[in-house]
């Protein structure tokens, strides 16, 4: 079934059963590998994407769903890395093995913008949709903490 | 620590060259677009316009230095590390120094160029920086060589730093050497430099790999993509040791996109750790459709003997066996058993338990592989690219020589790199079809896949003395069949000076196959000795962290540990009902590691872990912050374990194979780390990728039974009731 999604201001059409979960047409039919798999069932948030300026798990909403939204990926959250929160994670290093924090960056940019100052409880309540195995929980605190800031100013 | 003049808003950027070759290094202009996903397999070559002054590294003519790094980056900051262990010797500015994956196909056919490009056991720094560091220092006398032959003077008189070759009035780039470096063959190669000499080591060093891991661009084996690549989606029997029996591929073959159905077959009977277990595969035109058609597909299984077995029958075996002695027995330091058997005398027992655990690295297990007629291009989940190549050949049918296995990051891997048959389904379905191949397992596969981490049982007895000090111990731990020798990491070879001492190990069968997960052994068995430690010491009226103290005397790099928790944990028994610290000190891949843990439990038994303290004698640290980066993801990843975690076994498979049931930390629960050293600087270098882990059990537990009165005895302790009253 041909669908029309609109992913980072692109608009794109896919060739794919309706029901097939967004994050698979961003991977493998559009070739956005920077949205990640890591459990298929909206747990560990490293399919995080921005649906109409919200964070979704794209392996929760099925493809015909997302027809006529925004949709944002990891690669459209800025043309250059420079997201406050992007930029706080470079100076925070925050990654280790990196594979989660597409999804965390996406979550992170998604909380400030309805908190642009969180404290550490709306922290901890918006980011704990998402895994990190490395557990650079600590480091994600700081950068956001600090990706306000940027914010801010 | 001091930190060297690097600019943090200097970004490190990276760029994807051609041929998916990612160079990571300061100020390079960062790309970031879908085609770069796609690789083409090409041969391996150095980057344009540098000059190999010998297999690790290039200059070009601007001075970039680009090092090629052996080993696998999986998160643990390798790329980083050896590339400051080369710029160290070479005297080369930060700003300069690039970093790519080395190639494995040079390092098998070349006689093993590169030493060893295993990456596991926290060994790159500790083991493998005198090699090296050889690379970089050969390289700088090289060049200081080349300068001395042009300029007519002695090598001796030649300085090279920061790039710059001088003597007397004379000046010159390491970019202008670098060609006649190249062709110097010295008498002798130089000595590495010593601690104290280091401009670089023991700074804090930015990790290197950060900048494609903020925008998507840095590419994982799950992210690789070939032209006229197909995807598959593969199963193995759900109970370890079973085998296929049949399955109806014509009942999903008209589903869209779906293109076959092959059987994986079992290459022999007994499983080594990267053999091919009986499996099969569902291949289509999407991973989604090759995943769906492999739901539908109607399989029958020999699920074999494995199928009775569960771990409560395996927990029941294990307690039954530690009242028995065992033929495996090892005295340390004299028969204890008289003593304790001895009428009158004050027996101290305890016994501990943990279950099976897993891997689940974010990235599940993900492999392309290519094989055509010319050769075999190979992109997998590893922790060992040449091995990954003697594997990919061997299940090939070619020569490691026409075989190629592309760097690429990991997205975790924690000790499943080395023990997994992923490559070999990958090579063996591209093999078949004659096309590019990905396979990718499902989380759900990967838990029921992996080679765990095994379940372990101790009991320890001791008797004590009139002053309140143990005079015999027995200690009596229970593996599984598959690694025993798990069972005795930090047991066996336990600390304490007691004057008998025992070591007894009995085994439990089992179907579940076991392999290395971050600190293997030591990661469950701390919790079993270091809450018994802390038993003993309060059964003899002592304060847990004095009798540590006491019963390593003579052990400087335990009482390094000691004293500096003694100075900066502020420990005490004393803290109010609810309230608790407590202390536990592990030895693991050479360093010597103590944690303070403080928690607070209501009365009703919420447990809060309050703070981590973790102070480390590994010898030596080359970045402090990089290290403490993998201080905390320790803490994390032992803390999933121990207050949730536990894979549930029951009926030869694991119930709970998804984060749905195998809970894991996340950031609410995360406490605040600080992280402390305590270096010998002896000479003896310890490793820092997995040692923080083992003593964060038993500390929480410790604290829990100051706050509470109760001993925890198994994990996942949230599944005790902690509550007090």
């Amino acid at each position: 079934m041909n669908l029309t999604l609109s992913v980072n201001g692109t608009s794109h059409q896919v060739d794919v059963e309706p029901e097939t979960p967004l994050l698979w047409v961003l991977r493998d039919t559009i070739g956005l590998t920077g949205t990640k798999y890591g459990c298929g069932i909206a747990q560990c948030g490293a399919c995080m994407v921005h649906i109409d300026g919200q964070a979704v798990k794209s392996c929760n909403v099925n493809a015909a769903a997302a027809v006529g939204k925004r949709i944002t990926t990891i690669e459209g959250l800025s043309p250059d890395s420079s997201h406050p929160v992007q930029k706080a994670w470079l100076e925070h290093t925050v990654p280790q093995c990196g594979y989660c924090q597409s999804g965390q960056i996406m979550s992170a940019a998604a909380l400030l913008q309805r908190a642009p100052n969180p404290t550490d409880r709306q922290i901890d309540d918006a980011m704990s949709e998402n895994l990190c195995r490395c557990g650079t929980y600590l480091q994600i605190r700081e950068a956001i903490h600090a990706a306000a800031k940027l914010g801010r100013s | 620590m001091d930190k060297i003049d690097l600019s943090r808003r200097a970004f490190i950027r990276t760029a994807v060259a051609a041929g998916g070759g990612m160079v990571l290094g300061f100020n390079i202009p960062a790309t970031r677009d879908a085609a770069a996903a796609t690789v083409q397999p090409e041969l391996w070559k150095p980057p344009a316009g540098g000059v190999e002054v010998n297999a690790w590294l290039t200059i070009d003519a601007d001075g970039v230095v680009t090092i090629r790094v052996p080993h696998t980056e999986m998160g643990q900051g390798g790329m980083t590390s050896v590339a400051q262990l080369v710029a160290e010797e070479l005297d080369v500015p930060w700003e300069k120094v690039r970093a790519v994956l080395a190639d494995a196909n040079r390092h098998v056919t070349r006689g093993n160029e590169y030493k060893d490009m295993s990456t596991g056991g926290s060994n790159l720094v500790r083991n493998r920086h005198p090699h090296i560091m050889q690379a970089g220092a050969s390289a700088r006398e090289r060049l200081r060589e080349a300068a001395a032959r042009k300029w007519g003077v002695d090598r001796a008189q030649v300085t090279a730093k920061q790039g710059v070759l001088t003597a007397g009035a004379n000046r010159g780039t390491y970019g202008e050497f670098a060609t006649a470096a190249a062709q110097i063959a010295l008498p002798q190669e130089p000595k590495i430099k010593a601690y104290g000499d280091w401009w670089l080591l023991g700074k804090d060093v930015p990790r290197m790999d950060v900048a494609p891991k903020v925008n998507g661009s840095a590419i994982y084996p799950i992210d690789v993509r070939v032209p006229g690549m197909v995807y598959a989606a593969v199963r193995a029997c759900p109970v370890p040791g079973g085998r296929l029996k049949s399955f109806d591929f014509a009942a999903v073959k008209a589903r869209p996109g779906v293109i076959a159905a092959i059987e994986l077959k079992q290459s022999k009977a007994n499983l080594g750790n990267s053999d091919m277990r009986s499996a099969i595969a569902v291949v289509a035109d999407s991973f989604y459709r090759a995943k769906v058609a492999l739901d539908l597909m109607p399989i029958e299984w020999d699920l074999g003997p494995g199928a009775q077995n569960s771990y409560a029958a395996m927990d029941a075996q294990a307690r039954d066996l530690m009242d028995k002695e065992a033929k495996h027995a090892e005295e340390v330091r004299g028969d204890p058993r008289p003593l304790l058997a001895s009428p009158g005398g004050k027996v101290v027992t305890g016994s501990y338990a943990r279950p099976y655990e897993t891997h689940a690295p974010m990235s599940p297990p993900a492999a392309v592989a290519n094989v055509t007629a010319e050769r075999v291009d190979v992109w997998s989940f590893t922790q060992n690219v040449a091995a990954t190549l003697l594997l990919a050949a061997d299940q090939a049918g070619r020569s490691p020589k026409d075989v190629f296995v592309h760097g690429t990051f990991q997205g975790g891997a924690f000790g499943q790199g080395n023990a997994v048959d992923i490559t070999r389904q990958a090579v063996e379905l591209s093999k078949q079809l004659g096309k590019p191949v990905k396979v990718i397992w499902t989380r759900e596969e990967d838990t029921a896949q992996a080679r765990s981490r095994p379940p372990i049982w101790a009991r320890f007895q001791a008797v004590l003395g009139a002053d309140g000090l143990p005079t015999a111990m027995l200690s009596r731990a229970v593996g599984e069949t598959f690694n025993p020798a798990y069972a005795d990491r930090g047991i066996a070879n336990m600390p304490y000076n007691v004057p008998h001492f025992r070591y007894e190990r009995h085994v439990v069968p089992t179907n579940i196959p076991v392999g290395p997960n971050r600190a293997p052994g030591n990661n469950a068995n701390g919790f079993t000795i270091e809450q018994y430690v802390d038993e003993l010491a309060l059964a003899g009226g002592w304060d847990p962290l004095e009798w540590r103290i006491k019963m390593t005397e003579g052990n400087e790099r335990w009482q390094r540990v000691l004293l500096k928790l003694k100075e900066v944990s502020g420990f005490t028994t004393k803290l109010p009902r609810g309230q608790g610290m407590g202390i536990a000190v592990v030895e693991s891949h050479g360093s010597t590691v103590g944690v303070c843990a403080t928690v607070e439990v209501t009365r009703r038994g919420q447990l809060s872990v309050e703070k981590i303290l973790v102070v480390t004698n590994s010898g030596y640290v080359i970045n402090p912050r990089a290290a403490n980066e993998q201080v905390y993801g320790c803490v994390a990843w032992e803390l999933s374990h121990t207050l949730q975690g536990g894979l549930d076994l029951r009926e030869g498979r694991f119930r709970n194979t998804n984060f749905d049931g195998y809970k894991l930390t996340r950031m609410a629960d995360m406490p605040p780390v600080e992280s402390v050293y305590a270096m010998s600087q002896d000479g003896w270098w310890g490793g820092f990728g997995e040692t923080a882990g083992p003593p964060t059990p038993p500390a929480i537990a410790n604290a829990i039974f100051f706050a509470t009165g109760k001993r925890i005895r198994s994990t996942p302790i949230l599944q005790h009731n902690l509550s007090w009253a």
